[in-house]
């Protein structure tokens, strides 16, 4: 039997309701489950939802639906556990040689690996889309092998260049816009996965698999070319 | 070509801003907007403008100085903080609403408060996208090119037109206010005991130097956590109340990141959050605890007040007779 979510307040103008405090492939069903229940079933005045790790963020408008009236509403949602359809599984190319590959040595050396190894374990695994946050297009992956658990760095390092593939915290993600960052840079993608001219902005969602193909840096200049011209650089898998 | 608005010079900090990019918080997208809803959305309704779809210039602690480019009279309306304007040899009060002649210059300055906003009558026509012209410089979306105002930046005017008599702005709700924020609990107030919470909700607070678009840093006493700061990352609401490692408040803003990882005391209420966007470095707060219902009911009067923008708006004697409204409403930020 699983527990009940909490319903808490974030203000008066959103609603969060939390499955769990932790990382779980399962809180994060549950936490697809009821967005995708939410927009089966609409309820006037949610304004928008915000899926992450373990809660939905529920943004509605305050004028037209009370909190207590948008609980009621999702406790009498049936929530089915997963979609008939297999989720989407995305191939990312991600160049982990110079230049692209700024914190591989560091982080080889952090962990005592080689670099060979630390890419060979990040590009073997396959992820799911949690949630995206932080900034545009930040996609925040889980499913990163134990070995790669490095934690955060103590200060941000500088900007990432967009399509940095990103570890810290025993979690994955794939950076869209130059940022500041606490995490470390292994390795880049030049397929643009976030552009603010397309609606929507992102192509893989919540929910998706990705995994990572390694390719050389000649392959990435190629591949840039590309993307530069509007082409899909990531393939989904067939 | 329906002409445009030109920037003659734009201070840090001004930006093109409209109700906000809502609908993709699920991508990482914040929705930007203004800092002071209340006070653009009321330049916006004296415009003669949608309140919120009706894009405008958030001016931040800078000077910004315009000339109408129109080939008509163009109307325009000001409000927010405590900043003087001015038009050739005339000096206004911080909220009035003007008729421009073409060529004829603008030009406002801080004086007391961080924002104030110049509505367009028709709104300006910078590029949507994603649904609004809001920017947000982070993302490098929104506005021109997503940046800030610059020197010599022209604007597109959507539907410029002049269909009012100029006139002063005296809405109660743009003068100084100093009544403490009210803040509904949650979602992660279990990490704070009792004798924090009584802390944060007794003690006053500094707002510090680190403030900008994205969140403000408030200084006080310590709020301890119970439970440690780092929590799984979650959603972030529009004036929530983070308490990071340092064990101060750190109240997120226009331009804050849809989700976070640290721990959120609460959240300022929709409807106060304006009066903390305009506080300056030094100026100090105190928190009020409300009940989400509290809040609603609040924000919801509020909101009704300010549709009533309306009948607030004084027309001047005559054109040219050097208006210089009174010392109420809005004029209180200058006589403090």
């Amino acid at each position: 039997m699983q527990a009940p979510p909490r319903y808490l307040p974030a203000g008066e103008t959103a609603l969060v309701v939390e499955f769990g405090a932790a990382i779980d492939p399962a809180l994060n069903a549950r936490v697809r489950a009821l967005d995708r229940a939410l927009a089966a079933c609409p309820v006037d005045g949610v304004v928008e939802t915000v899926p992450t790790y373990r809660s939905l963020m529920i943004h509605f408008d305050p004028r037209a639906l009370s909190s207590a009236a948008l609980i009621e509403h999702i406790r009498a949602l049936a929530l089915e556990p997963e979609s008939g359809e297999a989720p989407r599984h995305w191939i990312v190319p991600i160049c982990y040689a110079a230049p692209h590959a700024e914190d591989l040595a560091e982080v080889a050396a952090l962990l005592d690996l080689a670099p060979e190894r630390v890419a060979a374990l990040h590009a073997g695994a396959t992820y799911r889309v949690y949630m995206y946050g932080f900034a545009p297009g930040y996609v925040f992956l889980g499913g990163l092998p134990a070995q790669l658990s490095i934690s955060r760095r103590p200060t941000p390092r500088p900007p990432v260049p967009p399509g940095a593939a990103l570890i810290a915290g025993g979690q994955a993600l794939i950076a869209s816009i130059p940022m500041p960052t606490g995490w470390y840079n292994l390795g880049r993608t030049p397929a643009v996965l976030f552009d603010p001219r397309r609606n929507p902005p992102v192509s893989i969602d919540v929910g998706d698999a990705v995994s990572f193909e390694p390719i050389e840096a000649a392959r990435f200049a190629a591949l840039e070319q590309m993307a530069r011209q509007g082409l899909p650089v990531a393939r989904q898998k067939t | 070509m329906p002409g445009q608005l030109r920037i003659l010079r734009a201070g840090p900090g001004a930006t093109i801003q409209d109700g906000g990019r809502m609908h993709f918080r699920r991508y990482g997208i914040t929705p930007a907007g203004p800092m002071d809803w209340a006070a653009f959305r009321t330049a916006n309704l004296a415009a003669g403008n949608d309140p919120e779809r009706a894009a405008g210039i958030e001016i931040g602690p800078g000077v910004l100085e315009i000339a109408s480019e129109a080939d008509a009279p163009l109307g325009v309306a000001f409000c927010g903080g405590g900043f003087s304007w001015r038009r050739g040899e005339q000096e206004f009060g911080p909220a009035a609403r003007l008729v421009l002649r073409p060529g004829e210059r603008l030009q406002a300055r801080p004086a007391a408060g961080a924002f104030a906003y110049l509505a367009v009558a028709g709104g300006l026509a910078t590029p949507l996208e994603l649904g609004s012209r809001a920017t947000q410089t982070r993302a490098h979306m929104g506005g021109i090119e997503g940046r800030m105002l610059r020197d010599g930046d022209g604007l597109a005017l959507l539907a410029p037109r002049a269909a009012f008599a100029e006139a002063r702005i005296a809405a109660p709700w743009l003068a100084p206010n100093s009544a403490p924020l009210r803040v509904v609990l949650g979602p992660q107030d279990d990490y704070f005991g009792a004798a924090a919470l009584a802390t944060f909700f007794t003690a006053e607070f500094r707002v510090t130097a680190a403030t900008d678009r994205m969140a403000y840093r408030l200084e006080g006493p310590e709020i301890a956590h119970s439970r440690g700061y780092n929590i799984v990352s979650d959603g972030v609401a529009l004036g929530a109340i983070q308490i990071s490692g340092d064990k101060k408040p750190l109240v997120l803003m226009a331009d804050h990141p849809p989700t976070g990882g640290y721990p959120k005391l609460g959240h300022i209420a929709r409807a106060d959050i304006g009066r903390l966007a305009q506080m300056r470095r030094g100026e100090t707060c105190r928190f009020l605890r409300v009940s989400p219902e509290e809040a609603r009911i609040a924000l919801l009067r509020f909101e009704e007040e300010i549709a009533m923008t309306a009948r607030h708006i004084f027309p001047f004697a005559a054109r040219g007779d050097g208006p210089r409204p009174p010392n109420e409403g809005g004029g209180g930020w200058l006589a403090r």
